[in-house]
């Protein structure tokens, strides 16, 4: 089988959600390439080496830049036909998931998305999506060739392997409607403070704080423990703390060593930003909370009392 | 201005995997996909704010799905289009996105609205795949929109914040959950959608072959359905001093 994996960058890096994806796939291929699109791939394309990419398909031009989906169904058009590559894999994204969909009908190919996991089973492959509020884990699989796939972030590591790829450019036609849509803006908010992608610690409140000034809690929290503050998409929507703190499906991917979660339900658009982390503790209290369900220590109460007496004890173990 | 909104009739909230075929039970009560009442909402505002405007709601599913376009057309769209076929079940995104995308021929519209997801399947993708067969552009995440002069100008959220894109219609949009605050049927709406124009289609009026539809038509498989694994070495705190057994959990893992 030979796979080729989808790379997002922005800022001149690469995201690290699919060079996971990379890794995962060179490890069950024993060899995957990378397609990078966009003026600043070439110079990307020696990261996606280290990262373990065979060879990185480029396509270095600035008129790809703005991150729009149809340009990029173009691109891998050329390099799936080209390349005669029998699966294509994606991390997930708002922009990975319009390019995936629209290949897999340019292809005619079959795509199944949110999957944790990939095996071969029996020379056939088989991917693991849970459904049903995660509640079970389904095995899928695909018809025929090219596979398409999509993976909930997270659902690998990234691993350097120091290897140097072999680059080759790709000169894609791009389809008449592939260059309709231009953006014409964009209102990228710079992140305030630390990165939450990059944090080691990480506490983040939700809806049970109850108000916008008990975010200062999590504040507390997080200062103590060496940690950054991070939201649910109600937190931010709610106006009580900025949305680039926005954890989950539609805000960032984060694996820190430790998830603090405040007053989060758990709902699954939340899990997916957070399901990477090392350790995860909940409060909540809501017995049944579905947080619960991938918490390493489950604490059952009101943040109101927990937090307070949490912060005033490490303060404590730090002073002594 | 022609308008379609692609709606879903999705099995109402114990939705339950059949363990024969192993695919959803769409057997049970169905309802309108919430989030794509943010769909017929925005069709509707986009028709009020030009002032004229034709919504035609178009979806495919069970014969029960027929209660579902009724719910749509409760909320002010003028018209229904539904495609009902024992050959379209089990249809993946790729047969799905096929179906769809000859109806949207067949009516020409020159905008198509999308929910931003089916709370059942939640693939969260098919307005990519029908844009691409219809050949036209498509933008999701849609938090603002704006019909103007034959061109949309679309306001989207992404990750690292919004991008506006523009584009020529015709144009594929789906739209946020955040975009509006979708109406309520008033009693009014639901007694004229008893008498609005209802359309229902099987796959031979469309032209579609039976290869390509349902699991004839699709490339993807459900081979099997197994319990998580679970998360290991959970621990529950339910009563005793709470702060100190995560001070407790924190040191034991060497994390603080
Ligand atoms: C397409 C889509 C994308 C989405 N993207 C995201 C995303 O990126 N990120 C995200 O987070 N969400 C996202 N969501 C929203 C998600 O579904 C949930 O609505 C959201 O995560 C809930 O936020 P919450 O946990 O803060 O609030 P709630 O669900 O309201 O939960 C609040 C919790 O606090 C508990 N609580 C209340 N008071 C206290 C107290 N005093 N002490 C302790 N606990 C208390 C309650 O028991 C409850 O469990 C998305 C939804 C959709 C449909
Ligand atoms: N069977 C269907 N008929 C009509 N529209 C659909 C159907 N399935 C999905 N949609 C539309 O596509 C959107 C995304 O669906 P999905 O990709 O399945 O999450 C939904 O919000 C609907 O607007």
């Amino acid at each position: 089988m030979s796979a080729v994996v989808f790379l997002e960058h922005d800022g001149g890096e690469l995201h690290k959600a699919p060079l996971g994806v990379l890794a995962r796939a060179a490890d069950l291929f024993g060899s995957a390439d990378a397609v990078v699109v966009g003026s600043q791939a070439t110079a990307l394309a020696a990261e996606a080496g280290r990262f373990g990419a065979a060879v990185v398909h480029v396509a270095d031009d600035p008129a790809l830049d703005p991150a729009l989906p149809a340009p990029r169904v173009d691109v891998l058009e050329t390099v799936v036909r080209q390349g005669g590559y029998d699966t294509v894999l994606f991390s997930n994204s708002v922009l990975a998931a319009d390019v995936a969909a629209g290949l897999a009908a340019r292809l005619e190919a079959g795509l199944n998305w949110d999957l944790v996991d990939l095996e071969q089973r029996d020379g056939e492959l088989v991917g693991k999506r849970p459904a049903l509020g995660d509640s079970v884990l389904v095995d899928v699989g695909w018809r025929g060739t090219p596979r398409l796939a999509l993976f909930r972030p997270g659902s690998f590591d990234a691993v350097e392997t120091g290897g140097v790829a072999e680059v080759r450019p790709v000169a894609a036609a791009l389809a008449p409607h592939s260059t309709r849509a231009i953006l014409v803006d964009h209102r990228h908010q710079p992140d305030e403070g630390p990165k939450l992608e990059d944090a080691e610690v990480i506490v983040s409140g939700g809806m049970g704080l109850g108000a916008p000034e008990h975010f200062a809690l999590a504040e507390e929290l997080a200062s103590v423990l060496g940690g950054v503050v991070g939201a649910t998409r109600a937190a931010v929507y709610a106006g009580w703390y900025p949305a680039s703190a926005q954890i989950g499906q539609t805000g960032k991917t984060v694996s820190p060593r430790l998830y603090v979660a405040l007053g989060i339900s758990g709902a699954v658009q939340h899990k997916v930003g957070m399901q990477g982390s090392k350790a995860v503790v909940a409060v909540n209290k809501d017995p049944n909370a579905p947080i619960f369900e991938f918490s390493d220590l489950a604490v059952v109460g009101d943040v109101h009392v927990i937090v307070p007496r949490l912060v005033e004890l490490l303060r404590a173990r730090k002073g002594s | 201005m022609k308008i379609a909104v692609c709606v879903k009739h999705v099995p109402d909230s114990r939705v339950r995997i059949d363990a024969g075929s192993k695919r959803l039970d769409r057997s049970g009560a169905g309802e309108l996909n919430k989030f794509d009442t943010n769909a017929v909402e925005e069709a509707l505002r986009v028709k009020e704010r030009l002032g004229e405007g034709d919504v035609v709601v178009v979806s495919m599913g069970p014969e029960g799905a027929a209660d579902t376009v009724r719910a749509a057309l409760a909320l002010g769209a003028d018209r229904g289009v539904l495609v009902s076929d024992p050959g379209a079940i089990g249809s993946d995104l790729l047969a799905t996105s096929r179906v769809l995308a000859k109806v949207l021929e067949r009516e020409q519209p020159d905008l198509i609205l999308f929910g931003q997801q089916a709370s059942d399947g939640a693939g969260a993708v098919l307005w990519a795949a029908v844009a691409e067969r219809l050949g036209v552009p498509s933008v999701s995440q849609a938090t603002e929109l704006v019909v103007e002069g034959g061109r949309a100008r679309v306001t989207r959220q992404t990750e690292r914040g919004d991008d506006v894109v523009e584009a020529p219609l015709p144009l594929a949009v789906a739209v946020s959950d955040a975009i509006n605050d979708p109406r309520y049927a008033s009693l009014k709406g639901v007694m004229a959608a008893k008498r609005k124009p209802l359309e229902t289609l099987s796959l031979a009026d469309l032209g579609v072959d039976a290869a390509q539809a349902g699991e004839a038509g699709s490339k993807t498989v459900v081979l099997g359905i197994a319990p998580p694994p679970a998360r290991s070495g959970a621990r529950r705190v339910e009563e005793g001093d709470a702060a100190q057994a995560i001070v407790d959990f924190l040191a034991e893992r060497q994390l603080v």
